[in-house]
Order: structure tokens, then C-alpha cells, then sequence
């Protein structure tokens, strides 16, 4: 299968080369941070995680949307998402990947990676993150390449990945809640300290996620002969509006609790993010953009004409994707650190560097997708071509 | 009655034997002449010397404390000892125990009509030393755990540098090596560990002086405004303290059970 990967035309070249050089330059700024240590980036003895650990907890939520195809079409034999569950599927693969790059990227001593299993501590909720990311990484592989090798063969998929597949349902959750577990169980950090963040956290997901989707959907059609079909991308379209609403409505539960409460180590943090504390506010910007992304996505949904076309509901879902990676890739982690404990207010803001290494984690990401999506793609043409 | 009495027998019999053979091994840890590897936590086992106690805590007297010179030598004893680098870049930095404002290491808890005295005064911070530590909870390598005596104790050379424990410490009290710290350290103390960039550290309780029967270097220094001891032990310093003094914690509502107390 793998050498459907090695016959593109022109321009699948020039993207591959193109990721390539990003990931170049990014491999020198990490040796750069290899050598210097974690000081090269923008954090600090107060905000003691940054972009890296953001951006992995955004793209655990991406992973985990895979699950609102698998569940349709393996539990409900939603026939409209049989040709799509794949590409579901191998998003998880790509975005887990960048995860566990970003755990690595993020380590003082990457080369003690292996003392997590070495002293393995269950107590520690970072041990259960690198067993259901891990796991679910797994999963996705081998039902994923299994679903589609039969594909090519034109047989139906083998009986035994069944119960990976079950499996892989209650699973996608899980890696999400374990996520937000890592969070919002520490004492003194009040804005994590709340019930409803894995909720949240899973809410925003399979808003990002089919978003995303709905995106690279439109775009294999543009580039490739593969119709996702009308259908399939309508029903995920109505995933998006679903969980769009649940995440903002999340939300303004949380905001009720700090500013009805009026608890000043809850409040403070969503002050810090929406009007800026004692002077300092360099998220405020930001934050407003995305409740308008939000909003404007939401709206956009709701009215049926729009969703309905196309080319709208791609504007729809660009907006509910940048929002949702804003509330999650740029607020939640900074606006947790801010103010600090002893309430000092000391604000995190990426270095140049940093951004690099995070944009060639993208970059990998985007390569394995890339890849792994043009032998699902030739794969099912051939399959077409045949019948 | 047959298998009872050789049961005994065994029993009596393993004893002696590790006994005998534990004999050289204590013997060399309370000579203390024999050449030992450096500890990658400091020098921590007990000799026959060593302080010990059930739960070590700190009290601190703020109205000793106030005068400036005290907390400088208190923080700069500590920070001398344990090889703490001084780095201009205030985000890298590295501090075991500082100073702060009331409003900062009790916060929430200051109000507009507070006296100017606690307003300004110093407070010395440090880590806590809790009963219910977060940061051990959170650490996934048990490169930071806790002994029996309640201390909160560092492997440096375990620490992955994933800084779980900074996030789950709601008293700021840990520091990362962001950078090598060993270019910064004014004067580099043989006795005592330093470190490499990319781990956490924090204050040890000076377990390191602890088992050469020596106080915490703070405590020493500090004209006994700290006060030292096993909050187990009736007659300690600090039992006696405690029983006559209205003290206050910080974030007591938390659970964390933190060993420092402030008299104020």
C-alpha cells in the first residue's frame, strides 16, 4: 500500500518539499533548544507551560473527533460516513503524532523519556495520558490501514479488528478527559479547577475536529476525483453546529460560576484573558476574536442556506476551527498560569524559535496526513475505477 | 509446637544474620571517613549524628523576621549552600526561599486597612513541605517524593523536566533549570549537588545538613526567627511555640497540610 505514497504528480512533490523545509529549519531551532535548554522559549518560572503543551491538548481534542465517525458508521451503520471514516481516521493518526512531539518538544530531559515506564506512577495523571495516547494511536493504526488494505483488495475488513474498534469508541473519550484530568485536578490553579473542563474540553473537540474534516473534504474534492459526498459532509456539518453550541454553552457556565460567585481565584483568570490584569493583557485581543469566530460559526450554521452551501459553510467551519484553536491552543494553558499563585502577573508570549519548532510539529503532522491520505485516496479510486 | 519453634528459630537466625551484616554498612555511614559517590539529591542518609524526626516543620516569626538584614542572610545562606544560580533573566530564575509582601503569599487574604507593619513586612516563602503534596502526586516519575519524616525531597537525576509538579505547586515554591545553571553559581560548593538545565528543584529542608545533626542553614541564620523541629514531639521548640502563639498557613483551605507556620 505504502508505495501509492511515492506517485504523486508535480504538485504533491512541491507540498512534500515544502513541509520538508519547515521541518528543516524547525529540527535547527530544536538542537538550538537541545543545547540551550527551555530558556530559548518564551516561558517561565511563572507560566511553566506554553505553546507546546497547548497546542498538544488542542490536537488531542482533533484526535479524539475521529470518534464521531467511527461511532455513526460502526455502531449505527451510518452507510453516509463509510467513505469518509478513514480520512477520520487518519486525522487521529496525524494529530496524535504531533501530540506526543509536543510531549517531547516540551521535556527539560527528553532523554529520560523512558523513565515514565521505568517508574511508572500511576498516581501521576501524565502516566495515564501516555497510555491512552498511545493506545489510541494504536487503535487508529490498526483499524485504519486494516479497514483500508481490504479496501484495496475488495474484500470486507477482517472480523478481529472488531473489537478494536469498539474499543476505540470509549476510548477517544478517554483521551480527552485524561487531558483535561491533567488540568483540573491541581489545587490553586482556579481557573482549570472545574468539573466541566473534560466535558468542555470534549465539546470543543468534536466542534474542531469535523470542522477540520468538513475542510480537507472540500479540499480532496478540489484536487483529487475522491466525493466525500453531499451527504457526508452535511451530517458533519450538523456535528459542527452540535458542538460548537455545547462547547460556548459550557463555556458561559463557567463564566456564570466566577462572576456570580465572584470567587477572585476563578475570576481573576478570566479577567487576565477577556480585559487584561494590572496593566498586562496580550490574550485580550485574541480572546475577543475567538468568542466572535465562535459566534459568527455558530450563526452561520444555524441558518440551513448557509449551511447548505458549500462555500459558506467552509467560511463556517475556518471560523469555528481558529476560534476553537485560540480558546484552547493560546487561552487555556497562559490564562491558567495567570496571574500566578502568589497572584504576580507575568505573562507568557512565545519566542520566534518557539513558534518555529511548533510550526515544523504542525508541518510533520500535516506530512503524515498527507501521505496517509494519498493512499487512502488512490486506494478508493482504484476501488471506483474497478466497479 | 515443631513447626512453631523452628519458625522461631528461622526467624532469630535471619535477624542476626543481617544484623551482622548490616553492622559494616552503618558503621561507615557514621564514620563518615570513608570516601563516598556524591548523592544526585545531596548527601541525605542518616548517620548516627543525623537530626531526625516523625514530621519536620518550620515556624517562622515575622516580627523577628522584619528586619531586612536577617531575611537576606537567611536567603542567602540557603542559596550559598545550594549552589543556586544568580541569573539576570527574571523568567529563568531559580529560588529555594525569597521574600514577598503579605498580599503575595497570602493572598486573598490582605485588606485596604491592614496595618503599614504587615502590609511591608517581609515574609519569607519556601516549600512547605506539605503532608498532602500535589507536586508528588503529580510528578510521573517519583523524581519528587516524600520521606518518612514529612521533608519533600528532589531526584535530579530522575526528572524528566516535564514540570507537572510546578503547575500542581499552589505555592509557586519549585524552580526550573532553564538554562545551565553551573556558568551562574557565584562559588561552587563541593558538598552539594549542582544541577543541570532542563530539571526542577526546590528547598530540601536542608535534609543534606539534617543528617550531619547540623539545623536547616536558614534556621542558622536567622537569630531564631525560625524555629526547627519535630511537630511530633511534644517537647519540641515548635510544639511549644504552636501550644502558646496564634499561627496562620498558607492556603490552609486546600488540603495540602503545609509544615510552615507564620507567627505574626
Amino acid at each position: 500500500m505504502l508505495e501509492r505514497a511515492l506517485n504523486g504528480s508535480k504538485n504533491y512533490w512541491i507540498w512534500i518539499a515544502a513541509l520538508m523545509s519547515v521541518i528543516g529549519v524547525a529540527v535547527v531551532c530544536y538542537l538550538y533548544q537541545l543545547w540551550f535548554g527551555l530558556g530559548m522559549t518564551g516561558m517561565s518560572r511563572d507560566v511553566s507551560w506554553g505553546f507546546y503543551i497547548a497546542q498538544f491538548t488542542f490536537l488531542v481534542g482533533v484526535a479524539a473527533s475521529a470518534v464521531m465517525l467511527v461511532l455513526p458508521y460502526y455502531l449505527h451503520h451510518y452507510k453516509a460516513f463509510g467513505k469518509i471514516t478513514v480520512l477520520g481516521e487518519f486525522v487521529a493518526i496525524a494529530a496524535v503524532t504531533m501530540c506526543l512531539l509536543f510531549i517531547i518538544a516540551d521535556m527539560g530531559q527528553p532523554q529520560r523519556l523512558l523513565n515514565v515506564i521505568f517508574y511508572a506512577t500511576p498516581h501521576s495523571m501524565l502516566f495515564w495520558d501516555m497510555i491512552v495516547l498511545n493506545g489510541y494511536l494504536f487503535l487508529n493504526v490498526i483499524v485504519g490501514w486494516n479497514a483500508l488494505s481490504a479496501e484495496s483488495k475488495g474484500v470486507p475488513p477482517p472480523k478481529w479488528i472488531k473489537p478494536f474498534i469498539y474499543i476505540s469508541v470509549p476510548w477517544a473519550v478517554s483521551i480527552h478527559t485524561v487531558t483535561a484530568f491533567l488540568y483540573c485536578g491541581l489545587p490553586g490553579r482556579g481557573f482549570w479547577l472545574t468539573a466541566v473542563l473534560a466535558p468542555r474540553f470534549l465539546a470543543s473537540a468534536f466542534a474542531a475536529g469535523p470542522a477540520l474534516l468538513i475542510l480537507l473534504c472540500l479540499l480532496l474534492r478540489k484536487l483529487t476525483k475522491f466525493d466525500a459526498g453531499t451527504e457526508a459532509i452535511q451530517t458533519l456539518s450538523k456535528i459542527v453546529t452540535y458542538g460548537i453550541i455545547i462547547n460556548v454553552f459550557f463555556f458561559f457556565c463557567e463564566v456564570f460560576v466566577a462572576c456570580y460567585s465572584q470567587i477572585p481565584e476563578h475570576l481573576d483568570h478570566l479577567q487576565y484573558l477577556f480585559f487584561g490584569l494590572h496593566g498586562k493583557g496580550a490574550l485580550v485581543p485574541f480572546m475577543w476574536l475567538s468568542m466572535i469566530l465562535m459566534f459568527t460559526g455558530i450563526v452561520m450554521l444555524l441558518i440551513p442556506k448557509i449551511r447548505t452551501n458549500e462555500s459558506t459553510l467552509a467560511v463556517a467551519c475556518v471560523a469555528i476551527f481558529i476560534g476553537t484553536w485560540i480558546d484552547k491552543g493560546l487561552g487555556m494553558i497562559s490564562g491558567g498560569f495567570v496571574p500566578s499563585p502568589l497572584h504576580h502577573v507575568n505573562e507568557y508570549i512565545p519566542t520566534l524559535p518557539e513558534i518555529m519548532i511548533t510550526l515544523g510539529i504542525y508541518s510533520v503532522g500535516m506530512l503524515v496526513l498527507t501521505v496517509l491520505y494519498k493512499i487512502a485516496i488512490s486506494v478508493k479510486e482504484e476501488a471506483a475505477g474497478i466497479s | 509446637m515443631m513447626e512453631n519453634s523452628r519458625r522461631r528459630f528461622i526467624k532469630i537466625a535471619g535477624i542476626t544474620a543481617a544484623g551482622f551484616g548490616l553492622k559494616p554498612v552503618t558503621d561507615v555511614l557514621a564514620s563518615g571517613g570513608a570516601p563516598k559517590k556524591a548523592s544526585p539529591i545531596g548527601d541525605t542518609s542518616a548517620g548516627n549524628k543525623a537530626l531526625t524526626a516523625k514530621r519536620w516543620a518550620m515556624i517562622i516569626d515575622v516580627k523577628k523576621m522584619a528586619h531586612e538584614e536577617t531575611i537576606h542572610q537567611c536567603v542567602e545562606a540557603c542559596h550559598k549552600l545550594h549552589n543556586i544560580p544568580k541569573l539576570d533573566n527574571k523568567r529563568h530564575e531559580i529560588k529555594w526561599i525569597w521574600e514577598e509582601e503579605f498580599k503575595h503569599a497570602f493572598p486573598g487574604q490582605h485588606h485596604e486597612h491592614m496595618s503599614e507593619e504587615i502590609q511591608h513586612a517581609p515574609f519569607l516563602v519556601l516549600c512547605n513541605h506539605c503532608e498532602n503534596p500535589p507536586c508528588v502526586r503529580a510528578c510521573p516519575t517519583k523524581a519528587t517524593f516524600q520521606r518518612e519524616d514529612g521533608i519533600v525531597l528532589m531526584d535530579f537525576h530522575r526528572c524528566i523536566g516535564c514540570r507537572f509538579c510546578m503547575a500542581a505547586c499552589p505555592y509557586g515554591s519549585r524552580s526550573f533549570n532553564f538554562r545551565d545553571p553551573r556558568p551562574f553559581i557565584e562559588e561552587v560548593q563541593e558538598k552539594f549537588p549542582t544541577r543541570m538545565k532542563g530539571v526542577v528543584e526546590k528547598c530540601n529542608f536542608c535534609a543534606e545538613r539534617l543528617a550531619e545533626g547540623k539545623q536547616p542553614a536558614c534556621v542558622e541564620a536567622s537569630n531564631g526567627a525560625l524555629i526547627f523541629g519535630d511537630l511530633n514531639d511534644e517537647n519540641s521548640d515548635v510544639r511549644k511555640v504552636l501550644k502558646s502563639n496564634y499561627v496562620i498557613r498558607r492556603k490552609p483551605g486546600l488540603g495540602t497540610g503545609p509544615q510552615v507556620y507564620y507567627m505574626v
